[in-house]
């Protein structure tokens, strides 16, 4: 797009440009400025910085594009937000299923397009509620479910042809939607009409949100085997969101963030195709899940690389023919991780401008995160500002009337170039190591990440980055006086208590019959999915299944040596 | 003169939760600090936390809890420490935790609770200070 002439005169421009700046660059100047990752980022950016070879116009083509067309570095869509705005998906889930089905109407009426269900700690790591490893934590972090009863009720008076679920649950994620699926049966609606999504990314579990129960070996044949029942029953729901959300929130950087979870993304990917099941059957139901943090540019830089870099490995390396296997669709939060528990209402400004990052970067659902997150799960008052938030951005301020805003922007196109290259030698080095779960398990993505989390501490600890409220610009004696939910102890009692009601009411010998048949799908090659769909109508508990694969698989631990810091 | 002892502070996330970066942050932060680090990983049980702190002859327990599990996991480890004679071990902790819970966790024998925000060096502060006065403290015993 530029012919070598007109570089060559925008150098010896620049030079003298240089000249005259240095005589504006007083004390306040800083010769180096830093992303919120710690990446430098030059004080101007000019074509010279987009156009580094020659055949500048085939690169336009390989590189940038059009949007709705490959790489789609400008987005999926010809038309994006102007035909098809993002999906407002807030997640949500607390205490009792009665009090999150309660919630999620709610959020229903409010203009919510979808939903998106929190589990709690047992829940998510396989204990029914019940358990003494539950003992303090049901329903805090989220909806605890023991049974499909507990199903029935958070979707009670929902249609679920209607609105898109999210799940967001991993190690346990089939047996939760083996239970989801067996709602929807009980409802009459079809499976091919159902459309949602489950995380179901375990890889990133290892590495940095820790909620693991089997060795990654079996649990990513537990992911393969959803996979095949779902492309055949199921196939409008989104098998795996690849997440890089957690990772980034364990302290990674943004490079780390991109490169780690595309790397699960394609270890999945290479997975199905050795199970035999068409790349083109399965790809185009694979999502992604990224971070939005306060690094604005650096953000949008990374959506965009993102789906360059997938495009590209698709088409090329594993060979997808069909256009929508190309495609990276994503959802976004904003960083939990940024929010501050001091002045904690600046928390909202903070969201706005990570989730206009989002948007800018072209994602195609958003979550907004609560102002009083660092403090508790949100309060109604906090939760509903945060989805106004994304309705503001929506249809206040125009920058949905046109496709990729930011497309051109010599700076954001070099970040993205920047955000690829660094990506791809990271890439390299998880091949060195041989592959996504060797390098787990040697412990070198949870060293790299404790790495970059403890740098970003000390970056605040020296004032060398400011955090608003927390380390300059601080109220003494801050009183803090926004309302906190509480979770009370009678969720536990009373989630106990319809435990046992439901297994007093359940046919026993059939449950243990199911289960049986797990066991047995789990020890030879059977596929488990299937075998946990018949356990869900059984109403086998969700700890009644995994602790069936944990007889055949045993538990996997992290070693803390691995996670030596220094 | 005897040679100064360095402090040593075992590190623990009890409960389910796996959010581990405020843990290993504060893991380096203390080494860095000259201190001796034991960190035991996730998923420890108060029983384990307590037979490690005293195993390793520490003179303080660090754990990180952001499940909101925190009333239930503090005072089990107080209980622990109590059962096991080894209440002169200083607990202290971290995480999401409101301020009223704090205050109570205080009251309780907790003898620090750190909230998202505080610096690092205010635990290492915390740290040498707390030990120190307990040193005091034994030798007037």
């Amino acid at each position: 797009m530029y012919n070598s002439d007109n570089l060559n005169e925008l150098n010896k421009r620049l030079k003298t440009w240089d000249e005259t700046a240095t005589r504006f660059r007083g004390k306040a100047w800083r010769p180096k400025m830093m992303t919120v990752s710690s990446r430098e980022i030059n004080e101007l950016y000019t074509p010279l910085d987009v156009a580094q070879d020659g055949n500048d116009s085939q690169r336009f083509w390989e590189e940038i594009g059009l949007p709705g067309e490959f790489p789609y570095t400008r987005g999926i869509h010809h038309t994006m937000y102007r035909t098809k705005p993002w999906t407002i998906r807030q997640f949500a889930g607390m205490g009792t299923p009665a009090e999150t089905n309660q919630r999620f109407k709610y959020i229903l009426e409010q203009g919510g397009t979808g939903l998106s269900t929190a589990f709690d700690l047992p829940t998510l790591m396989g204990y029914d509620s019940d358990s003494p490893n539950s003992l303090g934590e049901v329903g805090k972090c989220g909806v605890a479910v023991d049974t499909l009863a507990d199903m029935e009720t958070i979707f009670d008076g929902i249609d679920l042809a209607e609105v898109s679920v999210s799940m967001t649950i991993n190690s346990p994620a089939s047996m939760i939607m083996a239970m989801y699926l067996v709602v929807a049966e009980k409802k009459g609606i079809p499976f091919d009409k159902l459309r949602g999504t489950l995380q179901n990314d375990i890889l990133k579990e290892y590495i940095a949100q820790k909620e693991y129960i089997y060795p990654p070996v079996p649990s990513v044949r537990l992911i393969i085997d959803m996979i095949e029942y779902c492309t055949d029953h199921v196939p409008q729901w989104n098998t795996v969101s690849v997440s890089g959300y957690h990772i980034r929130e364990a302290g990674s950087t943004a490079a780390q963030e991109l490169a780690y979870t595309l790397a699960d993304g394609f270890a999945y990917i290479e997975a199905a195709i050795d199970r035999g099941i068409d790349v083109d059957q399965f790809a185009p139901r694979i999502s992604f899940f990224f971070n939005s943090h306060s690094d604005f540019f650096e953000e949008i830089a990374k959506f965009r690389a993102a789906r360059r870099i997938f495009a590209k490995r698709m088409r090329d390396k594993y060979g997808a023919k069909n256009p929508k296997s190309w495609l990276l669709r994503f959802h976004t939060q904003t960083a939990g991780c940024s929010l501050t528990a001091q002045q904690p209402e600046n928390n909202i400004v903070r969201t706005a401008i990570q989730a206009l990052a989002g948007v800018l970067g072209g994602t195609q659902s958003l979550h907004t995160n609560s102002m009083d997150e660092t403090l508790a799960l949100p309060s109604e008052k906090a939760a509903l500002i945060a989805l106004r938030t994304q309705q503001v951005i929506m249809h206040e301020t125009g920058v949905t009337n046109t496709v990729d805003p930011l497309g051109g922007s010599y700076f954001i196109e070099a970040l993205t170039n920047e955000m690829e290259r660094e990506a791809e030698e990271i890439f390299a080095e998880i091949d060195e190591r041989g592959g996504v779960i060797p390098a787990i398990e040697e412990g070198y993505f949870q060293r790299e990440i404790a790495r970059a989390a403890y740098r970003h501490q000390n970056e605040l600890e020296s004032g060398e980055r400011i955090i608003v409220g927390v380390n300059d610009f601080v109220i003494e004696d801050e009183k803090i006086e926004i309302p906190v939910l509480k979770i009370d102890a009678s969720t536990e009692r009373e989630q106990v208590a319809s435990l046992h009601e439901i297994k007093q009411r359940r046919n026993a010998g059939e449950v243990e019959v199911m289960l049986d048949k797990l066991r047995q799908a789990a020890a030879t090659d059977g596929n488990t999915f299937a075998a946990m769909v018949d356990c869900a109508r059984a109403y086998c508990t969700l700890q009644e299944m995994c602790d069936a694969l944990r007889q055949v698989w045993g538990e996997w631990s992290e070693s803390p040596h691995v996670m030596q810091v220094s | 003169m005897t040679t100064e002892r360095k402090i040593r502070v075992l590190l623990a996330k009890p409960g389910l939760d796996g959010h581990d970066r405020g843990i290993k942050v504060i893991a380096a932060a203390f080494r860095d600090a000259g201190f001796e680090v034991i960190y035991t990983g996730l998923r420890q049980t108060p029983a384990m936390i307590v037979d490690a702190a005293i195993q390793e002859d520490v003179d303080a327990i660090g754990v990180s809890i952001l499940s909101g599990a925190h009333m239930t996991l503090f005072p089990a480890i107080l209980d622990e420490l109590k059962a096991k004679d080894a209440s002169d071990i200083l607990l202290f902790g971290g995480g999401i935790i409101p301020d009223d819970d704090k205050d109570e966790l205080e009251k309780r024998g907790v003898a620090r609770v750190f909230t998202p925000g505080a610096p690092t060096e205010e635990a290492i502060g915390f740290l040498r200070d707390a030990v120190a006065r307990k040193k005091t403290d034994e030798t007037l015993m």
